[in-house]
């Protein structure tokens, strides 16, 4: 078995080696071209970052590239933000287990459940007045329900003064602030249940973060889990003194996408993110792949979980379960080898049976991971020319992991994958080739396949250099993190992003975004980038503050804080007519503010 | 004319109006709708003439149109329309929809990336295609509307990507910068941007958004009692719709769907409920409520529509279907030569199907868009619309 294995990966390495001899590729002399000290530091930040804050350039030229690169591929010695931590505290659902998470906030499995007493009712007072009431809308809608059930048992007018309900819909967005803050603990929950939907949506952003979270539990419980993930992963981007994870936990959950309005996968994401992928980013690609390879998340996304030997019902007519060849096709395609790796379409069919049985426990019972052997097709596989023999058990999809983990189309696509992210949208073909080498020489080390790619004279080349557009998130985040902006409100953040092409969390297809950055240039996204510049800098957007103070009075100035290298020529020219013509027409709207605007929606902070 | 405030008037506008060589500001529209997930074609445009459909697909299988809504509703005695598309059987009905069924991409793939990217290329088996088809159908001309080519999308797709200008629009009311003075400024820096990807799209947006602002200020009503259901698809058509009879010079437009990719669960307990009935319940009243809309100016349109590739022959282990190869197509618009299945049917018997699992190929995707590219957009330069497809066979989808 062993000899086999290791005779159809030397032949895959053979054809792989012709092929590219047969390509010569005509690579770009700009890669050959080095960056001068300074054009190293920002690019070292503009790579392995969402964006240098004021300050992070002279630090990192103070303890040198070199060395904060390899403090960064070692996320463990750096110290954590404590005001990250603080901004994730309230964020609940990220520590809660799937079983946790799927109490809490009630997914219509759980309203039938309780409605039909299977199930216990959340012990969250407002989450447990949410179920209550879908259980009454339910029985109504089943016609054994006795009252109105839209009607809250306690009118807002028990709990709250006229003067005060009166503030809360119409207030100044100050008034809201204070009157929402003054509300007793122990009362917050009961005027929440009491007030209608449309109410709770409207005073999101002057509520505390706690009692935000409250408020959208009322309305919209599902929607929690996505909340917190969402609020989390730009709380992440901004304030994570461990940048370089954080941009690898992005990549890695987009090259394992799932898409979190799936079923059940919208309460599976977390557990997902969490312990899948974060825990691997920088370990072997083995421990990764087989750690999503035994995920409910991605088992239930790719259909796997459903995936069986076939079987036909006792009366022979109907296939009562069978095959379905979801997971294994993307497993090739998507997550090692890569679409022309070598496979066929025989292999996908033959890694399909080797996976049947990985499915998933109910989701009522928490939706573990489990193996079932009765689902699992016996019968013997070939699988890129490697036999598994018949008899086999859950270990049959393991040696396909074993296979696809060591193959050397899987070292050249996930090479070629990360060179695109972090280099050049068409990375040359050397430094794929070796980093492909340290892939396949240490079975899949993550951290030293980035090493090769960090310490490699092509990420240090003019090639690189300023070579990528920002994707969407890259953009916003940069935007808060140059400005220094404080956010207390992320998720409408979130909600932009989606607006310029990159819903978090939200990419239907399991290819996830693309690595070639360029295709994020449109008109719709370009006009989103520069609106949401104005917006920021002209302290538009809900929850988040820019110190407008803080600009210097000198324009270009200005600009070259954000920017962190002198504006293009057109760009320059640009903030300073725009700033004359202010000062004619209105000096009061010649601020700082407006060159702020200006230089972050310009195309010079496009490019990273 | 009145419609645009002096001063606002593009310039391009202004010279193509009043030109003696001025372009006929009524022009060929084609609208390309892309389902992306790889639709069920054969659950779409159901065989029901063929037993074997039934065999292959014991519980998923649309039953013969029996005059309930949880049948098929019959087309020509042989295939007929899943129930949940009845809103385009009066389209059909009135000779406006053609349907190419066993049509799609020749390449084996059954990649959902690597299909859609060549059928959006245009070229199958080649990945190095820098541009789009619809981009490299629009004819050459002397001075382009900014709004020749628009993608209701967030991002522009790759059918739509290459030498002539092309924006995306994911919302009209939104395609604009809300600060005047940010507007001429953002303007300026992008006009003269060495960074020439960012110069270009950046050109051609800022045209493309003085042409819009006209269009802004007038609230759209559908006309002729046209309701669009809900969603982004329809969103968009009602876009495109209203983007028409503005008359700015639209020639070519693009949108996209997705969902199709249906491996569990495909229909629910009857024909008429679940997932794929749902979305296309929501396509056919889109698609009716666009032709209802456009009403005498479906003259100047066809909208037609393509999937990446289709689904296996047979149901798998869980009430859906896995990645297949030939799908169906539609073609509707005053020009169409409709009422009609067209396409050479292959039959779904064991040694029939595309390795023997998915149904077979007899009209190459290329056909019917070429057919359209020629005949409708009046462009006769092929060759570089399809590069490498030298002789496409059309299939008579226009009326002469």
């Amino acid at each position: 078995m062993r000899k086999t294995l290791a005779f159809a990966l030397f032949f895959c390495a053979l054809t792989l080696s012709a092929r590219t001899v047969n390509k010569p590729p005509a690579e770009d002399p700009l890669f050959k071209k080095k960056l001068s000290k300074d054009e190293q530091v920002i690019h070292a930040l503009d790579r392995l970052t969402f964006g240098p804050r004021p300050g992070d350039v002279e630090a990192v030229r103070k303890i040198g590239v070199r060395k904060w690169i390899e403090l960064q591929l070692h996320p463990e010695r750096i110290a954590e933000n404590p005001e990250l931590e603080r901004k994730l505290a309230p964020l609940q659902s990220l520590r809660m287990t799937q079983a946790q998470t799927l109490a809490a906030y009630p997914s219509p499995e759980l309203v039938r459940g309780v409605a039909l007493g299977l199930q216990k009712p959340p012990e969250d007072p407002i989450a447990r007045a949410e179920v209550e009431r879908m259980v009454r809308r339910f029985d109504v809608k089943k016609g054994t329900g006795q009252s109105d059930p839209l009607e809250p048992r306690v009118q807002l007018a028990d709990l709250l003064t006229r003067e005060q309900i009166r503030t809360l819909r119409g207030g100044t967005p100050a008034e809201k602030t204070q009157l929402l803050a003054s509300i007793a603990e122990d009362k917050i929950d009961d005027v929440i249940v009491a007030m209608p939907a449309g109410l709770r949506g409207q005073l999101m952003p002057f509520a505390s973060p706690v009692v935000r979270r409250k408020l959208l539990l009322a309305s919209q419980p599902q929607q929690l889990v996505f909340y917190d993930l969402a609020e989390a992963k730009l709380y992440r981007a901004i304030l994570s003194n461990r940048q370089l994870e954080e941009e690898l936990v992005d990549f890695w959950y987009n090259h394992f996408n799932v898409y979190i309005d799936k079923g059940a996968d919208r309460f599976l994401v977390p557990s997902y993110e969490r312990d899948v992928i974060r825990p691997h980013v920088l370990g072997k690609f083995r421990d990764l792949l087989e750690a999503t390879a035994n995920s409910p998340a991605m088992m239930f996304y790719l259909d796997n979980w459903q995936s069986a030997a076939p079987e036909r019902a006792p009366n022979g007519k109907r296939p009562r379960r069978g095959l379905n060849e979801n997971y294994a096709r993307e497993l090739m395609e998507l997550h090692t080898l890569g679409v022309d790796g070598g496979y066929t379409q025989t292999d996908v069919t033959e890694v399909a049976r080797c996976f049947t049985g990985w499915t998933i426990r109910p989701p009522a019972a928490g939706g573990e991971f489990f193996y079932n052997d009765r689902l699992h097709d016996k019968g013997e596989k070939v699988v890129l020319g490697v036999t598994i023999p018949a008899g086999g058990g859950k270990e049959d999809g393991e040696k396909v992991l074993d296979i696809l983990a060591n193959h050397p189309s899987t070292a050249r696509f996930i090479s070629k994958e990360l060179a695109q992210r972090f280099v050049a949208d068409n990375p040359p073909a050397e430094l794929i080739d070796r980093m492909a080498k340290t892939f396949l020489r240490t079975h899949g080390d993550l951290r030293e396949v980035m090493r090769t790619m960090l310490e490699s004279k092509e990420f240090f080349s003019a090639g690189a250099y300023r070579a990528k557009v920002k994707t969407p998130l890259e953009m916003i985040v940069a935007s808060i993190r140059a400005t220094g902006a404080q956010v207390d409100y992320a998720f409408p953040l979130a909600q932009r992003i989606g607006q310029l092409g990159e819903p978090l969390y939200r990419k239907v297809e399991p290819t996830g975004y693309s690595n070639a950055n360029a295709e994020w240039v449109s008109s719709a996204s370009l006009l989103g980038r520069m609106n949401f510049a104005l917006a920021l800098a002209q302290n538009r957007l809900p929850g988040v503050k820019v110190d407008a103070e803080s600009f210097p009075a000198d324009p270009l100035e200005t600009a070259r804080r954000l920017l962190f290298t002198d504006p293009s020529a057109a760009t320059r020219q640009a903030i300073e007519k725009a700033m004359a013509d202010q000062k004619t027409k209105d000096p009061k709207a010649a601020t700082p503010a407006l060159a702020a605007a200006l230089a972050l929606g310009s195309p010079d902070f496009q490019r990273k | 004319m009145a419609m645009f405030g002096v001063g606002s008037t593009p310039a391009w506008l202004s010279r193509a109006l009043y030109a003696q060589d001025a372009p006929s500001p009524r022009k060929k529209i084609l609208v390309a709708i892309f389902q992306r997930g790889a639709v069920d074609g054969l659950n779409v445009v159901v065989p029901h003439g063929e037993q074997r459909y039934y065999d292959l697909r014991p519980t998923i299988a649309v039953p013969r149109p029996d005059g309930t809504p949880d049948s098929a509703i019959d087309l020509d005695g042989f295939f007929g329309l899943h129930p949940s598309l009845k809103s385009l059987k009066p389209i059909y009905d009135s000779g406006h929809l053609a349907i190419v069924h066993a049509a799609g991409s020749p390449d084996p793939t059954r990649s959902h990336f690597d299909a859609q990217d060549y059928m959006e290329s245009g070229t199958p088996g080649r990945k190095a295609t820098p541009d789009g088809w619809l981009n490299r159908a629009l004819p050459a001309e002397p001075r382009e509307s900014p709004v020749r080519a628009v993608s209701f999308t967030a991002d522009l797709p790759r059918s739509l990507r290459g030498r002539h200008d092309a924006v995306a629009i994911a919302n009209l009311n939104d395609f604009q910068v809300r600060d005047p003075a940010g507007a001429a400024s953002f303007e300026a820096m992008y006009a003269g941007a060495i960074d020439q990807v960012l110069n270009g799209t950046g050109r051609e947006t800022f045209d493309a958004v003085k042409l819009m602002q006209s269009i802004q200020k007038q609230p759209y009503t559908p006309a002729n009692g046209a309701v669009y259901p809900g969603g982004r698809l329809a969103n968009s058509m009602r876009q495109i719709a209203q983007l028409i009879k503005a008359d700015v010079g639209l020639e070519v437009a693009f949108t996209d769907v997705a969902g199709w990719d249906t491996h569990v669960n495909e229909v629910g307990a009857k024909a008429s409920v679940g997932q794929l009935p749902n979305l296309l319940a929501n396509f056919g009243d889109t698609l009716a409520a666009f032709y209802r809309d456009l009403g005498d100016r479906m003259a100047d349109v066809a909208v037609v529509t393509m999937s990446e590739f289709g689904r296996t022959a047979r149901e798998n282990g869980n009430r859906g279907t896995d990645h297949g190869h030939a799908n169906v197509m539609f073609v509707f618009g005053g020009g169409v030569q409709g009422g009609k299945v067209y396409g050479d049917w292959p039959g779904l018997a064991e040694e029939q199907l595309y390795e023997g699992r998915d149904l077979n190929l007899t009209t190459d995707f290329r056909d019917v868009l070429g057919e359209l590219v020629v005949r409708h957009m009046g462009n006769p330069q092929l060759a570089s619309v399809f590069p490498g497809y030298a002789e496409p066979r059309f299939r008579g989808l226009l009326r002469g």
